[in-house]
């Protein structure tokens, strides 16, 4: 008994290690410093669309709508900047305010109007998927495009801007560590701090686990639920900056990987430690463990298109764990 | 009464490991006779329905049905023996989603002989025949998700006669109906028992009982405590035999107090029910008790917040008190351990000092912040002052027994200081010696608060309160000072004899 509970609260931190162990021995390269912020810089905006929708699974529910905020607030961004001609700032409170937005009506939809919030937010997904086609009739946003009325968007994208998805830090090594990285790291650190230790983050595990139990212990449970909503569509908003300002164009096509990535991650989050529950430290965890499997793969030449069968069969052995050996997912 | 039982049981057993919750029931069922089977709750009633029904082996006795051995295996087998069964949950017993003929029909969709093929016409022609038999005048093509709970209701008792059973069972049919829809379930039952159905009728439901019942059997701990068939029948020696004092138990010494705390004012809870008026005292422990479905409950949430009461005002330390929501409620220290633990309290993810904590975030935290310090020096204080048998305070709340569970729901609001407790079936699902403990940690701490229990069980009121009122009918119908109770007329209340008649 005292070795099955082992396995569970440490199997997958072992495995980990054993990946990083085994790709060090086989994959020339893969530990050094660069190689390292690579894979975090690989992970870092699905490991921030992850950590928003962890704070959705910790009250029951779910969120399908994170990869199209982040997409949706990409375009907006560039579309700010590029059409309307206004500076970072304003692109980036712009996506943050249509983050929010999407949060509060996802909520209210699945609070108020009683739907089902699968469904709610596959709705939402495929809204936002459409919405933000619209402006530009389709059209990817670059600077000196040509407009649905004939004019010439002549905006750029901010310097400052930018740098979101360029600037690298310096760490040692001089830069090293970019951005997006940083922020991720933050991010993981807030959210985790927020749920581990606030009686707000606590009180979200309780509406998650047993709604009336917690109605009954005065909490407003709507309010809960909905901000669960709102920290995920403003997380995943900052995953289409991030997206945005690494790109430096609005990329119609891209971004199409990052929900099933987000929700793989927070899922094999279940796994880490034994929690066998939604938590902020699991998701970064699961994340850093997708890309150091893809990077170690790549690096020994694995094809490009056997990605997603990998982190599918991740994914799974994760529930195993998490449901059938922990037996903790039974109710 | 004839001797022509057509269905019998005898020394019926059955245990859930060590729980023997059936110890030796024997019953007779009569052609053409509507028998009342009534009973607190875990007292048995649905473990008998449901070995009979065929969900659950027995573990000792037999069965006969006219006059052959009977041991359904499964439910279809007991329905095919002419057993039936209609559940307390009505979506149990139709499919929301189809039509009323089909729903009539359901059961010959399946099984041997049955033609592949869907034949509209004939499932009409079939389910006409099942409603003008028993003169239910509801669409055929209706769907069952647009009929009220009442045609359901006849949906699911028609469905179930389709078989034309010699034995009907009713597991509280009438919970959810309103008195008009009930009276038109009653109507159908006396056609049934006409055509010489014998019937098992299981409620809490007085009215329903007079209404309908030519005998009742009272059950309680796992075994019959009365059979009642002499006319007129003895309502109150049924409630008696189901509820009354097993054993003198020690008394209590009664108090009174001086100062109100909290008082309720000309208070309605139900649409057609009187008016409720309640006054609480400081140190003083009130138990409410009634059968099920009485209003216990709905009064218990109507003073934490949970719902609003249809009219009248409540008073809290002299001022109005009126709560929008459970968190109202609490901060005007107002605290409710709601029944059921399992489903209103415990959050299975959480461990004890956790659970404990749980409504006192606010109160423990700075800037947001949990201190986890306190939080653990409070459940470790509770966990000895209740005497929570675990090894320490972070223990899953799955690793305990239910009377330390119930204790652990108990600590969570004990935990604060609360000008009005309520306590709704507090003891259920818990041990003697759990009982015991809650019951005298309640008493010695009631100084400086008001007390209320609401529970079933008279023992557990007459060995905790020191005023016991009876509720009946979404109203309060009679006090008593727990002195030198007058058994007699508080069983009479809670049969709910005529109103007037009730103090």
């Amino acid at each position: 008994m005292i070795l099955r509970d082992h396995a569970i609260r440490y199997g997958f931190i072992v495995l980990l290690f054993g990946l990083i162990a085994y790709f060090a021995v086989a994959a020339d390269g893969f530990v050094s410093p660069q190689s390292a912020v690579f894979i975090f810089q690989s992970v870092a905006i699905t490991g921030v669309l992850a950590l928003g929708v962890t704070a959705t699974l910790v009250v029951g529910g779910f969120d399908l709508s994170i990869g199209s905020v982040a997409t949706s607030a990409m375009m907006a961004a560039a579309y700010v900047m590029v059409v309307l001609e206004q500076n970072a700032v304003v692109a980036v409170v712009v996506c943050l305010v249509i983050g929010a937005v999407v949060g509060l009506i996802n909520g209210w939809l699945i609070v108020y109007m009683r739907v089902p919030d699968l469904l709610a937010t596959l709705g939402m997904m495929f809204l936002l998927v459409g919405l933000q086609r619209i402006p530009t009739e389709g059209r990817s946003i670059a600077t000196g495009m040509t407009m649905p009325d004939g004019s010439v968007a002549n905006g750029t994208f901010g310097a400052a801007f930018l740098a979101l998805g360029r600037h690298r830090f310096d760490f040692f090594i001089p830069n090293l560590i970019p951005v997006s990285v940083v922020v991720l790291l933050v991010l993981a650190v807030l959210i985790w701090f927020f749920l581990e230790y606030t009686r707000f983050g606590r009180m979200m595990y309780a509406v998650g686990s047993n709604e009336r139990a917690a109605e009954l212990a005065g909490a407003p449970v709507k309010a809960y639920k909905i901000w669960a909503y709102v920290i995920s569509g403003v997380f995943a908003s900052i995953g289409g900056i991030l997206l945005a300002a690494r790109l430096g164009r609005g990329d119609i096509a891209s971004g199409n990987n990052l929900l099933l990535d987000a929700v793989a991650a927070a899922l094999i989050g279940y796994a880490v430690l034994g929690a066998a529950k939604p938590n902020a430290f699991g998701t970064a965890v699961g994340a850093v463990f997708v890309g150091v499997l893809l990077q170690g793969l790549t690096m020994m030449n694995a094809p490009y298109y056997t990605q997603d069968f990998v982190k599918g069969v991740v994914l799974v052995v994760a529930l195993v764990f998490t449901f059938a050996l922990s037996g903790r997912g039974r109710r | 009464m004839g001797n022509d039982a057509v269905f019998r049981v005898g020394g019926l057993r059955k245990s859930f490991g060590h729980i023997e919750v059936l110890g030796g029931v024997s019953l007779e069922l009569h052609a053409g006779e509507l028998t009342v089977l009534m009973g607190a709750n875990g007292a048995g009633k649905s473990t008998l329905v449901k070995i009979i029904s065929g969900v659950y082996d027995h573990g000792g006795g037999s069965m006969s049905l006219a006059g052959q051995d009977f041991a359904p295996k499964t439910p279809a087998e007991a329905i095919r023996a002419g057993v039936v069964t209609v559940h307390q949950n009505i979506n149990d017993g139709v499919v929301a989603d189809l039509d009323v003929a089909t729903n009539l029909t359901l059961d010959r969709l399946s099984g041997s002989g049955v033609p592949t093929l869907f034949n509209p016409g004939r499932v009409r022609r079939e389910a006409k025949a099942v409603a003008d038999r028993m003169g239910l005048a509801i669409d055929l093509k209706a769907r069952i998700s647009d009929l009220s709970l009442a045609d359901r209701q006849m949906v699911a008792i028609a469905r179930a006669m389709a078989h034309r059973p010699k034995v009907l069972i009713l597991d509280e049919p009438t919970s959810s109906l309103s008195s008009a829809e009930a009276d038109r379930l009653f109507a159908l039952l006396d056609r049934l028992r006409q055509q010489g159905v014998a019937i098992l009728y299981i409620s809490h439901r007085m009215s329903d009982i007079r209404r309908l019942a030519d005998r009742i059997i009272s059950m309680r701990d796992g075994v019959i405590s009365g059979i009642f068939d002499k006319k007129p029948l003895d309502y109150e020696g049924a409630v008696n035999a189901m509820l009354g004092r097993k054993i003198q138990l020690e008394r209590i010494v009664a108090r009174n107090s001086a100062k109100a705390i909290f008082t309720a004012d000309a208070l309605r809870i139900a649409e057609g029910a009187r008016p409720i008026w309640l006054t609480l005292g400081d140190g003083e422990v009130v138990a409410i008790t009634g059968l099920v479905g009485v209003g216990k409950t709905a009064l218990a949430e109507t003073l934490f917040g949970l719902r609003k009461p249809l009219s009248g005002t409540m008073v809290l330390n002299g001022k109005p008190y009126a709560p929008a929501s459970t968190g109202e409620a609490i901060a005007a220290g107002v605290f409710l351990v709601a029944k059921d633990r399992g489903e209103n309290g415990i959050i299975g993810d959480f461990n004890i000092q956790e659970n404990i904590s749980l409504p006192f975030h606010s109160r423990m935290s700075r800037l947001g912040v949990l201190k986890r310090g306190i939080e653990r020096a409070v459940a470790r204080q509770q966990i000895q002052e209740l005497g929570i048998v675990c090894r320490s305070e972070r223990d899953e709340m799955a690793s305990l027994s239910g009377g330390n569970q119930q204790k652990v729901m108990v600590a969570r609001w004990m935990s604060q200081a609360a000008r009005l407790f309520i306590l709704d079936e507090p003891f259920q699902g818990v041990d003697i010696s759990a009982r015991r403990d809650i019951a005298a940690k309640l008493r010695a701490s009631a100084h400086g608060r008001a007390t209320l229990l609401f529970v079933t069980e008279l023992d557990e009121a007459l060995e905790t309160a020191d005023r016991i009122l009876v509720m009946s009918e979404q109203t309060i119908v009679g006090e008593h000072r727990n002195t030198d109770v007058d058994l007699e007329r508080l069983l009479a209340e809670v049969a709910g004899g005529p109103l007037h008649s009730a103090a």
